[in-house]
């Protein structure tokens, strides 16, 4: 399958991550949006890494081998987001208890 | 006698002493002891003066000789100005002048001064002195820049006199006035040294002189009109002259001194010493000659209609000062120093002679006050009409020599300058009469009190009129006239070394003896007739209310010239100053200082509206701010 | 080790000073350490006359290329003296004024001191920097602390104002520093060969610096607003002292590093300097505050300086060294008369005094004298200074409008002629004035520290030779430099 397909998906899932978060206010929906943004991404590196080694593959005295960075990668990025959801839901619960609501509108005590 | 010529710097040593020591013990010193002092050292100068004369006047004396250097003044590179005097024969004569009216002024003053606070008094004198010390470093000033130390320093002291009575306060503004009219004179002088040090590299007379002939016609003729303004700042000419009479707020004493021995002769005193580069610029020469002629007769008109005694002998100063210039424009330079002499004389003889009087009458100077002072005052009354004979230029008397000679050189050059002269002779003639008559006869017409108190004044007042009056009726004699005596005129012989370059120089164009007794005659007679017409109407005069009319009150109002001043100089400047500090320097420069401020101030209120915190809106501008940085990259790549 | 100890003594001494609680012991104490300075500065004249000048050079930090190195020569020395002399005459003049939290006050003047003395004599371009805000920070707080009414504001104003002057001439030396091969000595940079155009910039970074600091039209608005909120023993530092900062600063930082660039631009400097000349006097006309009116005659005095170190010519760098020391010392004797004025009558409104001649004869006397000097009368010393400037500038061979700017700088001298007048006629000579008819004479402590004024205004005025020979191996050098790269 050309790797045009994969870059594509992944572009559409990034999309709708970044049009969710920056749309919604829905604390939870947003959070699911950046799930959707760095799953994109994984699916990119994995992706590309599939296609650097079939290259290699085909041509082995050429290039260097790629190894499995890239797939590498993804596992490190999904344990960072298990990290995240845990602090972030964390976070969410926090601010349902505190605002009775998880609308991001809320939070605008930043300014101060 | 050994060469007192090396002993010179006693000269202007001696008043620097007196200043010193009445300065600065005024408060303990007894006002006889100032008196002795203040007036001991100009005697002292006097005596010295003397002795160098003689010595200048024996044969064996060259100018190399009275070239005294003292120390470096100042020195960077090759310029090189030596604080150095300069004595010969020029500088004598006025060292004789100086101290020697000077020192019959200081006796005069002990007395006039007397009922001043002892402070006060010391005060006075040592500004005398050093009036007198900052002249005579003029005129023994070996180079341009020691001769303008002098010429500021009379500035100085004229303005520190003029304002010696200083809580009043119109006072004070006659000696700013006479200062800063004194500055813009210097200015030129100045630019001219500059101006010199630029072509030739020194100020040393002997070395600028010498260097005249090689200066080109253009410099020479920048360098003399700018010295001629420093000469009208300082000796009162058009347009500078309105700080002279209004000089006389001082006290009597320094407008004589002002007047006959020291400050106003400094600038024909400059001239004359540069006279070979003013006889290389013929330009010059008539701008000279033709501003002192419109001075004199200008100045004279104003006279005739002035009433405060002082004013009338100021506007005649500015008006025989005119006459000088005439005499320097023309060429005439031993005639123009000649009349600085004679006026000396008659100028401190008169203005002496009106302090007694305004003493006799407790500080009345208007002269419709007064009236038939001769009975009361009959020194005075004699030595003060020997003094207006003198000035107005009736023989023997001094006045009639020196004026003759100046009119005879205006003639030989240009019959017009001697006709306007002869114009501007005819009227001093005429004021000085006229005051002479409504002081000193007809009858009395100030009040009974001032009448009762009329007094001759103490012989410290008289002798110095005596002096004086001698010297006015015979110092004519020094300088007679080829067409009376064969050799006569010993001034001009003793003189001759000063002008021999510019004798050279000028077309020998001597009128013949026929028509210069002609001259005279014919002078002397309209002179006379003057006199006698001025002498009977002023006699009878009576005291009226009305105000004087049409031509006579301009004249009484002198021309408005100080009005004209005012309204075209002074105020416009005060204006402008205001604007620039109103506006421009709060509103311009600071409204831009602190705009650059007020814009940053704004500028971070503004973007301090981003801090919305909502975290939607910062996303927003993240993911935006990505945008627009990978756009950047993409374009900018290649 | 005499440049060190100039620095040393009233830097130490400063430090102490915090320590001190006695208000009275403090200022002994400051008296003390600035005539101890003054002795050592005199002390360094006499050695100089054996040595040329004096130099001290130790290792200071050589990861940066930045020696600890300092020289004492003819225009440092000039102004070192001047230095050393201020300070005792200031606290001298001042002794009977009161400021609370005394110790304080003087320890922060005497940390200036140090910081002045160490921009005079640094040859070291960082040691150079160091040292100038070593004098500038303590006034800041000397000026907010003590200052008058407003002294926030105008605190502000100036901190802002040279504080972009100091940044600005920071990158300048950090450009110099790499174009002279990592070095930050004076000669490394004289060394610099530039390639054409690069050093018009580093010419206009330091010259703003220093033009804000003298101050030069237009940037002079701090100035006035500055020493009129100052305290008055601050106000002498700044407009005696400190002001000779930005004329030293091109003196020995510009004009010779970057002589081409003064050479060329010098005709538009020249007549800014002479536009605020001719300003400053007529503006200080119509001033009625008697602070402000010196702070513009200041001004004028400066634009004089700057229009004849431009004129590159030997009279007229020789003038401006000399007149450098006698505007210092003339300037702070008016303001001692100033500050005799205020303390004593509160005010210093001109249109509220008058007749002051009459209740304090010998401050009047004193008063012309200096007032005379300071508009440049024969005799005095800064005639000399004056005189030599304006030959320097007409016989300028770096213009072709020698003439024209000569006349201008002249029209200036007689408008200082009518402000000085005016202002000595207004508060001293007329009839005394409700505040004024209860004055009396003033101390001895002024008395003497005018009187010293006075003696060196004479002297120097009357035998200006010594000065003139200090400076004049110096300015040869300095003009060597610009008729080199020409």
């Amino acid at each position: 399958m050309p790797i045009q397909y994969y870059i594509f998906l992944a572009l559409a899932l990034f999309c709708i991550g970044v049009a969710g978060v920056l749309a919604r206010r829905n604390v939870i929906i947003i959070f699911m949006c950046i799930e959707l943004m760095l799953n994109a991404a994984n699916l990119l590196l994995v992706a590309f890494s599939k296609m650097h080694h079939a290259a290699w593959m085909a041509k082995p005295a050429g290039i260097a081998s790629p190894g499995a960075d890239g797939q590498l990668f993804v596992f490190f990025i999904m344990a960072v987001a298990a990290a995240e959801v845990s602090v972030g839901l964390a976070i969410i619960v926090m601010m349902y208890r505190n605002t009775h609501s998880v609308d991001v509108n809320f939070l605008n005590r930043l300014k101060n | 006698m050994g060469n007192i010529i090396q002993l010179a710097w006693l000269v202007p040593l001696f008043p620097l002493i007196g200043f010193l020591i009445n300065g600065l013990g005024r408060r303990s010193l007894s006002k006889g002891a100032i008196s002795f002092i203040g007036s001991g050292a100009i005697l002292a100068s006097f005596i010295v003066s003397i002795m160098i004369v003689l010595q200048v006047k024996s044969p064996g004396f060259t100018a190399s000789q009275g070239v005294l250097k003292m120390f470096d003044f100042i020195s960077v590179d090759k310029l090189i100005i030596p604080f150095a005097f300069q004595i010969d024969q020029l500088s004598s004569l006025f060292l004789l002048i100086i101290t020697g009216v000077g020192f019959l002024i200081h006796v005069y003053s002990t007395s006039y001064m007397h009922d001043e606070e002892s402070e006060h008094f010391g005060r006075y004198f040592a500004y005398l002195n050093l009036f007198v010390f900052s002249m005579l470093l003029l005129v023994m000033g070996g180079n341009f820049v020691i001769m303008f130390i002098g010429w500021e320093g009379v500035g100085l002291c004229s303005y520190l006199l003029i304002g010696f009575w200083f809580k009043n306060s119109d006072y004070n503004d006659a000696a700013k006035k006479a200062f800063v009219m004194n500055r813009i004179g210097d200015f030129g002088f100045l630019l001219a040294v500059f101006w010199i040090i630029a072509k030739v590299g020194s100020v040393d007379f002997s070395t600028v002189f010498a260097a005249a002939q090689s200066l080109s016609k253009t410099d020479i003729t920048i360098i003399t009109l700018l010295l001629f303004v420093g000469a009208a700042g300082k000796s009162a000419q058009i347009p500078l002259y309105t700080w002279l009479p209004d000089a006389m707020a001082g006290p009597t004493p320094v407008s004589a001194l002002i007047h006959a021995a020291t400050m106003v002769t400094a600038g024909i005193y400059m001239i004359a010493r540069s006279n070979i580069l003013y006889s290389l610029a013929p330009i010059t020469q008539t701008v000279v000659a033709v501003t002192g002629l419109v001075t004199a007769v200008f100045a004279a008109t104003i006279a005739l209609q002035q009433n405060d005694i002082k004013k009338v002998l100021a506007y005649s100063t500015v008006s025989q000062l005119g006459y000088m210039f005439l005499g320097l424009g023309v060429g005439a330079y031993t005639g123009a120093v000649f009349h600085v002499m004679t006026h000396a004389f008659f100028k401190a003889l008169l203005f002496l002679g009106a302090g007694s009087v305004i003493h006799a009458m407790h500080s009345e100077q208007d002269i419709r006050n007064m009236g038939g002072l001769k009975k009361q005052m009959p020194v005075t009354h004699i030595t003060f009409l020997l003094g207006c004979l003198a000035i107005a230029g009736v023989p023997p008397f001094s006045g009639f020599f020196s004026k003759d000679e100046i009119l005879a050189g205006a003639f030989s050059v240009n019959p017009v300058y001697y006709y306007i002269g002869v114009a501007g002779a005819l009227m001093t003639a005429f004021y000085m009469f006229r005051l002479y008559a409504m002081t000193f006869t007809g009858t009395f017409r100030g009040t009974h009190e001032q009448e009762h108190h009329l007094h001759e004044s103490p012989v410290a007042i008289t002798f110095p009129l005596i002096v004086l009056a001698v010297l006015a009726a015979i110092a004519g004699f020094a300088g007679l006239p080829e067409v009376f005596v064969e050799n006569g005129h010993a001034l001009e012989h003793f003189l001759a070394p000063i002008f021999a370059e510019s004798a050279k120089l000028k077309h020998a164009n001597h009128l013949d003896h026929t028509t210069e007794i002609t001259l005279m005659v014919s002078v002397t007679v309209l002179i006379l007739i003057t006199i006698i017409y001025a002498w009977i109407r002023f006699s009878r005069y009576r005291k009226t209310e009305a105000d004087t009319k049409g031509l006579a009150r301009v004249l009484e109002n002198k021309w408005y010239v100080d009005e004209i001043y005012n309204a075209a100089i002074v105020r416009p400047l005060n204006a402008f100053s205001g604007l620039l500090n109103r506006v421009v320097e709060k509103v311009l420069i600071d409204g831009l200082v602190n705009g650059v401020g007020k814009s940053i101030q704004y500028g971070s209120r503004q973007l301090r509206l981003l801090q919305s915190g909502q975290v939607g809106s910062y996303i927003l501008l993240m993911v935006l701010s990505i945008l627009a940085f990978f756009a950047l990259v993409f374009f900018t790549k290649k | 080790m005499i440049p060190v100890l100039l620095l040393i003594i009233p830097l130490l001494t400063g430090l102490l000073l915090f320590a001190v609680k006695n208000e009275k012991s403090a200022k002994n104490l400051a008296l003390l350490s600035s005539i101890a300075t003054l002795t050592v500065s005199l002390l360094g004249v006499t050695y100089m006359k054996n040595a040329g000048y004096l130099d001290y050079d130790m290792e200071w930090m050589p990861a940066l290329g930045s020696r600890f190195h300092v020289r004492l020569d003819g225009m440092g020395q000039i102004l070192c003296l001047l230095t050393a002399i201020s300070f005792p005459l200031i606290f001298v003049a001042t002794y009977y004024n009161r400021y609370k939290n005394a110790a304080s006050f003087y320890a922060l003047m005497l940390l200036s001191q140090a910081g002045l003395m160490g921009v005079f004599i640094a040859v070291d371009a960082l040691l150079f920097y160091f040292f100038w805000e070593l004098a500038l920070i303590p006034v800041y707080f000397l000026c907010s602390i003590w200052g008058g009414e407003k002294r926030i504001a105008a605190t502000f104003k100036f901190f802002i104002y040279t504080f972009a002057g100091s940044l600005l001439m920071l990158l300048g030396l950090i450009y110099l520093y790499f174009k002279a091969n990592q070095s930050f000595s004076l000669e490394a940079f004289y060394a610099i060969q530039f390639k054409p155009g690069q050093d018009t910039a580093i010419f206009w970074m330091l010259f703003l610096a220093f033009a804000i600091k003298m101050p030069i039209f237009p940037f002079h608005t701090w100035q006035p607003d500055t020493y009129e909120q100052s305290p008055t023993a601050v106000t002498m530092v700044l407009s005696g002292i400190m002001v000779k900062m930005g004329v030293f600063g091109l003196l020995r930082w510009v004009v010779p590093v970057v002589p081409f660039s003064s050479w060329q631009l010098g005709d538009r400097i020249t007549i800014f300097a002479l536009i605020g000349l001719i300003y400053a006097s007529l503006v200080a006309i119509k001033q009625d505050d008697l602070k402000r009116l010196v702070a513009y005659s200041s001004i004028a005095h400066i634009g004089l300086m700057c229009a004849a170190i431009f004129a590159t010519d030997k009279s007229a760098t020789q003038g401006v060294m000399l007149q450098m020391f006698n505007h210092g010392i003339n300037i702070i004797g008016l303001w001692i008369v100033v500050d005799v004025i205020e303390q004593q009558f509160k005010t210093r409104k001109i249109s509220e005094l008058g007749g002051v001649a009459q209740k304090a004869p010998a401050l009047a006397i004193l008063l012309v004298i200096i007032a005379f000097a300071n508009i440049g009368l024969p005799l005095t010393n800064a005639f000399i200074g004056e005189f030599m400037m304006f030959n320097g500038i007409f016989t300028s061979k770096a213009t072709a409008f020698n003439v024209v700017f000569t006349i201008v700088a002249l029209v200036g001298i007689i408008l200082s002629a009518v402000y000085t007048l005016n202002m000595i006629k207004k508060v001293f000579y007329g009839n005394t004035s409700e505040l004024t008819s209860a004055g009396h004479d003033i101390s001895f402590n002024v008395k003497l520290a005018l009187s010293i004024i006075v003696v060196l205004i004479i002297v120097l005025g009357v035998f200006p030779k010594p000065m003139l020979s200090v400076t004049n191996q110096l300015s040869d050098a300095i003009l060597g430099r610009m008729y080199l790269k020409n």
